[in-house]
């Protein structure tokens, strides 16, 4: 499986995103943000960090930047795209996820393990996961997920909320969400769920001598769904 | 503008020192020279009050392959891997603008290793408040962790330690130490030294503008009629711009065009230029019109002293000018050929075709001030007050919440939770531990890194207090399995010119220096901050100690929460009851009589080698070295992070029982080992003269004391994690 991560400006998760994919056995490239043409990929991958110091509005820029045009005609054409954090942030600017993400509501840069619900399986991100909940880890200053009435009840009836804050049983209230996101939202697919965007970092869980170890889970089976 | 004495003066120069000035040239500067002479040979450049002091204390050591005197130190950690690291202080600006204060002094200090081709892998800082009822404490707080944090947090550094204290000697004068450390092959470090004639010195990063211009010095001086309009002397950072320059140098370096690299830091183009030619034993001729400025009609004076965060000046090979242009152009960073080395042996600046500057390079270095200021020895410590009926109706319970609670040992979550502590994917020991532990990336080996301070003990006693330090680092390393390696020291203190407090300088680095040479823990590094202080009263003597230690094997670390039930806990090192100047005399019984407990450097140096030893045995299941709030303050602290009880037998001493468990001697830990081996850990202990008492054994969720007293850990932990979250909240 070949995956491509796009580094822009102020990309800081690039590295630990192309070595996760390695770890679970993709042929990963990485791909400069001013080039115009993206390598033949299964999977891209937009990583987390402050591209363009976050600038302007989180993501922004970087969502017109060279390399962006080539991701969005790719992800239109059915490819995988997943945006993680600021990545996430980036395909929200794009429009290719629907939403924004606005600041933290206690207006505080947030680092900790959180769990998260799947709400979703029928997807290539999620199908065959065994677990309903797992424990990731976030790291994030603007993951506050809002959107319209009018959108949100689009995105619920396409099922496109792919996971949700919660606690360790998989009961998603207040009191687990992070950073004030609607109905505990840490990440939604596009309609037709080839595109995911999530504040949660996997690529940080990958190793029992780190935070954990669901972000192996969640790779070794993303690349078994590719395959 | 003509140059006389109470323009050297307004400058912050001494009478003598500018007659020294004109001796020197054998002429009146003119006033970009006399700015260069003001910059440089102020105490933060030139450490005139502190070098006869610095030169004490022992920098060398087998595994130093830098020592002090670069941008920072670097130490060895073997397979052709070294640690560059050093601490730096920004305290004044962070008073007055908590944010970029901070932000500036994290991205300053990362600037420092990256210059010597290093990747920064993490940072830790030691931040210290005053006294949490004062107004302004709880928004320099918030502002000092939101600076660190979005500077820290946009360069994809993680930051994995730290320390806080409050303490309203600190009322007026907050302390904001940044550390960083970065990884770097052996062979790839790149030095400071110019070398070569005629090589083209180039200047890269942002522009340069007005900020930070001179500081302090220059508000009072009637320089001229449109002072007022001088922007705040506060340097505003761009972290964004700082990961680009990050990238595009390491890009650079990994080529072989520099030869010498130096940011620019305090005094800015001033001080790079300087350096690099006195190292180098060169000239440095540069046209200051090629130097890109974000501002117009910038004088030559404001450009070589402004403070302008992200830039760098580099001396290339001849022929890498285009090669260098490309990757900085790349990564959209202004590059610009400003000037080339000679062999004048001076500083020689043009600007608009008039010569602006011609000093000779040994004048402003090797002929700056040094002073052998008056000091007083510290008076002895008073006698303490205490009764033993004030003791008596103590509950030992109630004291232990009192102290879990108390700011200066509380959980500081609220605060670490705004680091990134995670990025790079290294993170193998989170804050909130005895010590920040990242893996050396793709190999077995992990690195430990720990920051303290202990202004109480060093303001009772400074020799003792500046020992104590030392070896507070020495176990914080050891406590998580690592062998500690060298130092780096942050030293903040008030006047110089105090001789009360110029004493507890003076006995402060020499308690540094006599524990880091017995513990072999050589200082490679580090940075002085005098002045710290409002109208006559001194900060309490603050010496920040950055201990950096290896593990070999990463899954040999050790964390401080307790793993099992049923496994025994065992304190090593002698309990005598010391309580003056402990959290529980000071905080509980208000006595801030006596002396700190003593330090006896045999023992810190055994009983922590032979943890090690156990360590490295597999024999240990937790440790947690012993400091504020004595030993039931240790042992709350591995029941909460672990979430397991223990039932805790008081061995029969004849000391009175809240001696016992509050007293803060020195020099032991708490560790858990499982029943099977404790044959085998008392053997290794009493072999190697290692004091011990058997404590308890761990438990479900509850703290007994002698099967009568008891408290559920749930309790314990809300105390401990509380009170900073609902002071913030307030």
């Amino acid at each position: 499986m070949k995956s491509s991560v796009i580094t822009f400006p102020g990309s800081n998760c690039d590295r630990d995103m192309d070595v996760a994919l390695k770890k679970f056995g993709f042929k990963n490239k990485m791909v400069w943000h001013a080039d115009a043409e993206l390598p033949k990929s299964d999977l891209v991958v937009l990583p987390g960090g402050f591209s363009y110091g976050d600038y302007l509005r989180c993501g922004s820029m970087a969502s017109k930047s060279k390399i962006m045009q080539s991701v969005i005609n790719f992800a239109n054409s059915g490819g995988m795209v997943m945006g993680i954090c600021n990545g996430f942030q980036i395909l929200v600017e794009t429009g290719l996820v629907p939403g924004v993400l606005l600041r933290n509501k206690y207006l505080e840069f947030i680092c900790k393990n959180v769990f998260i619900k799947i709400n979703d399986k029928n997807n290539k991100y999620f199908k065959n996961v065994n677990n309903e909940v797992l424990e990731f880890h976030i790291a994030h200053n603007e993951g506050n997920y809002f959107c319209t009435n009018d959108q949100l009840k689009e995105i619920e009836d396409n099922s496109q909320i792919a996971i949700n804050y919660c606690d360790k049983n998989g009961n998603i209230e207040d009191q687990f969400n992070p950073n004030g996101s609607i109905k505990n939202i840490a990440g939604i697919f596009n309609k037709e769920k080839n595109v995911l965007g999530m504040m949660p970092h996997p690529e940080r869980m990958i190793d029992t001598s780190l935070s954990g170890e669901d972000g192996s889970l969640f790779f070794k089976n993303l690349i078994n769904n590719l395959k | 503008m003509i140059v006389n004495e109470q323009v050297a003066i307004d400058h912050g120069l001494k009478k003598d020192e500018y007659s020294k000035i004109c001796e020197l040239l054998k002429r009146t500067p003119n006033i970009t020279e006399l700015g260069i002479f003001s910059a440089m040979w102020n105490e933060h450049c030139s450490y005139k009050s502190s070098r006869l002091h610095l030169k004490k204390l022992p920098t060398k050591g087998k595994k130093v392959i830098q020592g002090p005197g670069e941008n920072a130190g670097v130490i060895d950690i073997e397979d052709n891997d070294a640690i560059v690291f050093k601490i730096e202080s920004h305290n004044h600006p962070s008073f007055i603008e908590p944010y970029q204060g901070a932000a500036t002094g994290v991205g300053g200090i990362m600037r420092d290793v990256f210059t010597m081709g290093a990747r920064p892998i993490a940072n830790l800082n030691s931040i210290h408040f005053g006294s949490p009822q004062h107004k302004k404490t709880k928004n320099l707080l918030r502002g000092v962790v939101h600076g660190i944090g979005g500077y820290g947090n946009c360069m994809g550094v993680p930051t994995i330690a730290g320390q806080t204290s409050f303490d309203s000697s600190y009322n007026g004068n907050i302390l904001v130490n940044a550390m960083t450390l970065g990884l770097v092959k052996k062979d790839k470090i790149f030095y400071s030294k110019a070398a070569g004639l005629n090589k083209p010195v180039i200047y890269v990063g942002s522009k340069t503008g007005r900020d930070g211009i001179h500081g302090a010095s220059m508000a009072s001086a009637s320089f001229d009629e449109k002072i007022e309009e001088k922007k705040p002397t506060v340097q505003v950072g761009d972290p964004f711009t700082e990961k680009l320059l990050l990238e595009a140098c390491l890009e650079l370096m990994a080529g072989d065009s520099i030869i010498a690299i130096q940011d620019m830091g305090a005094a800015g183009l001033t001080s790079s230029s300087i350096e690099m030619a006195s190292k180098g034993n060169l000239g440095i001729e540069i046209n200051l019109n090629k130097v890109p400025c974000r501002e117009t009609k910038m004088t030559p004076y404001e450009i070589m002293l402004s403070e302008s965060q992200e830039r760098m000046l580099i001396v290339l090979e001849n022929g890498k000018e285009e090669h260098a242009k490309k990757i900085f152009d790349k990564w959209n960073l202004d590059f610009a050929v400003i000037g080339k080395t000679t062999k004048s042996k001076k500083i020689e600046l043009y600007f608009d075709d008039n010569k602006v500057a011609d000093i000779p390079v040994n004048t402003l270095v090797e002929n700056s001030p040094m002073y052998n200021r008056k000091w007083k020895k510290a008076k002895l410590p008073k006698k303490n007050k205490i009764k033993k009926e004030d003791i008596k109706h103590l509950k030992i319970i109630d004291v232990l919440k009192k102290i879990l609670s108390n700011p200066n040992v509380c959980s500081k979550e609220w605060i670490w939770e705004q680091y990134d502590h995670t990025v790079m994917g290294d993170t193998i020991q989170k804050p909130g531990g005895d010590a920040g532990v990242v893996r050396v990336h793709g190999t077995d080996k992990a690195i430990a890194a720990s920051v303290d301070s202990s202004a109480v003990y060093c303001w009772a006693h400074p020799l003792t207090g500046g020992k104590q330090v030392v070896c507070e680092s020495f176990r914080n390393l050891i406590a998580v399995g690592a062998k500690p390696i060298a130092i780096t020291n942050c030293l903040n203190f008030g006047s110089p010119e105090n001789e009360e407090n110029m004493g507890e300088f003076v006995e402060c680095v020499q308690g540094i220096g006599e524990a880091s040479e017995y513990l072999n823990f050589p200082v490679v590094s580090g940075n002085v901050s005098f002045y710290n202080q409002t109208k006559d009263e001194g900060i309490k003597p603050t010496p920040s100690i950055g201990g950096v230690g290896l593990i070999k094997n990463y899954k040999k670390m050790i964390t401080m929460q307790f793993k099992e039930i049923n496994n025994i806990v065992l304190v090593i090192g002698k309990t005598e009851g010391h309580i003056d100047q402990s959290l529980f005399a000071r905080n509980v019984l208000d006595e801030k009589n006596g002396p700190p407990p003593e330090i006896n450097l045999f023992n810190e140096k055994n009983n922590g080698e032979t943890l090690l030893k156990l360590i490295e045995n597999n024999l240990i299941k937790s440790a947690h070295d012993v400091s504020l709030g004595g030993i039931i303050t240790a042992v709350a602290k591995m029941c909460i992070k672990g979430n397991k009880g223990i039932n805790i037998k008081r061995p029969k001493y004849l000391i009175n029982e809240m001696e016992y468990f509050f007293g803060e001697d020195q020099g032991r830990y708490i560790l858990e080992i499982s029943n099977k081996d404790l044959k085998k850990v008392t053997d290794i202990l009493n072999k190697n003269a290692v004091h011990f008492d058997e404590l308890g054994i761990i438990t479900e969720n509850e703290l007994y004391i002698n099967d009568k007293t008891k408290v559920t850990i749930d309790e314990l932990s809300t105390s401990n994690k509380s009170w900073l979250t609902n002071y913030m909240s307030k």
